[in-house]
């Protein structure tokens, strides 16, 4: 059994299988991506579809270029990263601090946890403008609004998690004579990691939600600022150019966050 | 301890207990506002949004605005719904449908689709077609791909039983795949809705036209902080009613199923 779970784990990751026949796989895997891109470049270019509304592939391409010459990208792709990692940051922080001791102390789940499992549906987006009140119209607010949507999420999964540890090694650590601190630290928390990382990657796709959100909402920087003002401008190539940019950058943040998450719960096969 | 008890006295401590919580946020919230380390403007008492909300309420704002939302989100919903699972279905059991969607489903689903939002004001407007649409858009993703795995994990041995009793396409797909999916359709559903609540009433900020997102947005332009709070309040409400009527839903729609009878 184990053997053959090799084999195909060696399989999959293509070491068995010749380069050729790996490449000819991925492009036909890739095609209808480049199908997608080649009729968005075609509809418009023999006037299937008014370029105003979709304008080519390659005019978007070049405008991209000149958002990234003119370091307007930078400037705001800077500004949107800092707001999406402090306020996801902090989340993770207090969010997995909070739930482990939730789980670990009873009178402090009795309290808490019917009330965060009655507010966990709230729907994020509503609190953007109490955030606008509370921390006015620059990067405050929205880092407050990414913390306050992806707070629930990890607080749930580390809780959930903290509870679903075996308590069978809980007690033969205890029996082995660990504290408790060092049960916490090297049972409980290590017990809970899968769960608590997934809970991170839904909190992610908040983060980047809210954070869109909140930059249409409160202006003035930010990818989410950008291309709501280059729509307004009616700069449209540039448009489609910023929410590929957008679209792209929360697509990789999930991958490497997967990368990361399967290296860290390696030591779970 | 709790485990000893009998169940009967078991339940009612934990309904006081969720009880006791409720009032113990209110009356933190209401003790924060009292100690006026806070001014009125940033987080006005509970008496005061609570009689604004009552005020919303009977002049009937509050209603309409949560039947306006409530109709956006799930028109956008039932599209998504009746298209995710098509999608999901047919990526499932035909090849030439898996290999043209499965890099375009595998790309689209981490995608932040709230950005698509400009794209859809260009060529919907701002008007209840684009938001319904972002709706949709956006809450398609997690349906389909749990509809595709549902119906691509279907048991061997009930695919094969049924064919050797020789169960035409039509059949099949309607008396076993679907049933057979369904609890996993039915999760891909519980994970769209709050999506689609959360898109529409982004929508309805940035692109105005009422409902509850836009007079929230509303009441912040004219710095009505009682009004913002009875809003929150408001959607958290509506938020955590849908999420409920989905539980129960599955409860019923799944009274056949293991995972009903178990629980």
């Amino acid at each position: 059994m184990s053997r053959t779970l090799t084999l195909e784990t060696a399989a999959r990751r293509g070491s068995l299988i010749p380069l050729s026949t790996r490449l000819a796989r991925a492009l036909i895997r890739g095609l209808p991506l480049i199908l997608v891109a080649a009729g968005w470049q075609i509809a418009p270019s023999v006037g299937l579809i008014s370029p105003e509304a979709l304008p080519p592939l390659s005019a978007v391409a070049t405008a991209w270029w000149g958002l990234l010459m003119d370091g307007s990208l930078a400037s705001n792709g800077v500004s949107s990263l800092w707001e999406v990692t402090a306020g996801l940051g902090l989340s993770i922080v207090v969010g997995i601090g909070a739930g482990v001791l939730m789980a670990w102390y009873a009178p402090v789940d009795a309290i808490v946890s019917p009330l965060m499992k009655s507010l966990y549906p709230m729907p994020k987006s509503a609190l953007i403008p109490v955030m606008i009140l509370w921390f006015g119209l620059g990067a405050g607010s929205k880092i407050a609004s990414i913390f306050a949507g992806c707070l629930l999420p990890v607080v749930l999964s580390s809780y959930n998690g903290a509870r679903g540890v075996d308590q069978s090694l809980v007690w033969s650590a205890m029996g082995l004579g660990a504290s408790r601190r060092r049960v916490l630290w090297e049972v409980v928390i290590p017990g809970a990691l899968p769960e608590i990382m997934a809970g991170i990657r839904n909190a992610l796709a908040i983060s980047f939600i809210l954070m869109v959100a909140a930059e249409f909402l409160v202006g003035q920087n930010g990818l989410g600022y950008l291309i709501s003002f280059l729509g307004d401008g009616g700069v449209y190539d540039a448009m489609f150019a910023g929410v590929l940019t957008v679209a792209a950058f929360g697509f990789f943040a999930d991958r490497v966050y997967l990368l990361l998450m399967q290296r860290m719960l390696r030591w779970r096969e | 301890m709790a485990g000893m008890m009998e169940p009967a006295r078991r339940e009612s401590l934990l309904t006081a207990l969720r009880v006791g919580s409720g009032i113990l946020f209110f009356g933190a919230w209401q003790l924060t506002a009292m100690s006026h380390v806070f001014s009125e403007f940033l987080l006005p008492s509970v008496p005061v949004v609570a009689e604004r909300l009552w005020h919303d309420l009977v002049s009937g704002d509050l209603v309409s605005g949560i039947v306006l939302t409530l109709i956006r989100t799930f028109i956008g919903f039932a599209l998504a719904a009746v298209g995710g699972i098509i999608l999901g279905v047919s990526i499932a059991r035909v090849p030439l449908v898996r290999w043209f969607f499965d890099p375009l489903v595998s790309a689209g689903l981490p995608m932040p689709k709230v950005a698509f939002l400009p794209i859809f004001m260009l060529w919907f407007g701002v008007f209840d077609t684009s938001k319904i649409l972002m709706v949709a858009f956006s809450s398609i993703f997690p349906v389909i791909v749990e509809a595709w795995a549902g119906t691509q994990n279907i048991d061997k041995y009930m695919t094969w039983s049924a064919m050797s009793l020789g169960v035409n396409r039509h059949r099949f797909l309607w008396e076993i795949a679907l049933p057979a999916a369904l609890p996993q359709v039915f999760t891909g559903l519980q994970v769209a809705l709050p999506i689609a609540l959360i898109v529409d009433i982004v929508c309805e900020m940035q692109m105005g036209g009422e409902g509850m997102g836009g007079s929230i947005m509303t009441d912040m332009r004219f710095a009505d902080s009682p009004g913002v709070f009875a809003y929150i309040v408001a959607i958290a409400i509506v938020g955590m009613v849908l999420v409920k009527a989905m539980e129960i839903t599955r409860r019923r729609l799944l009274l056949w199923h293991q995972e009903t009878q178990t629980a």
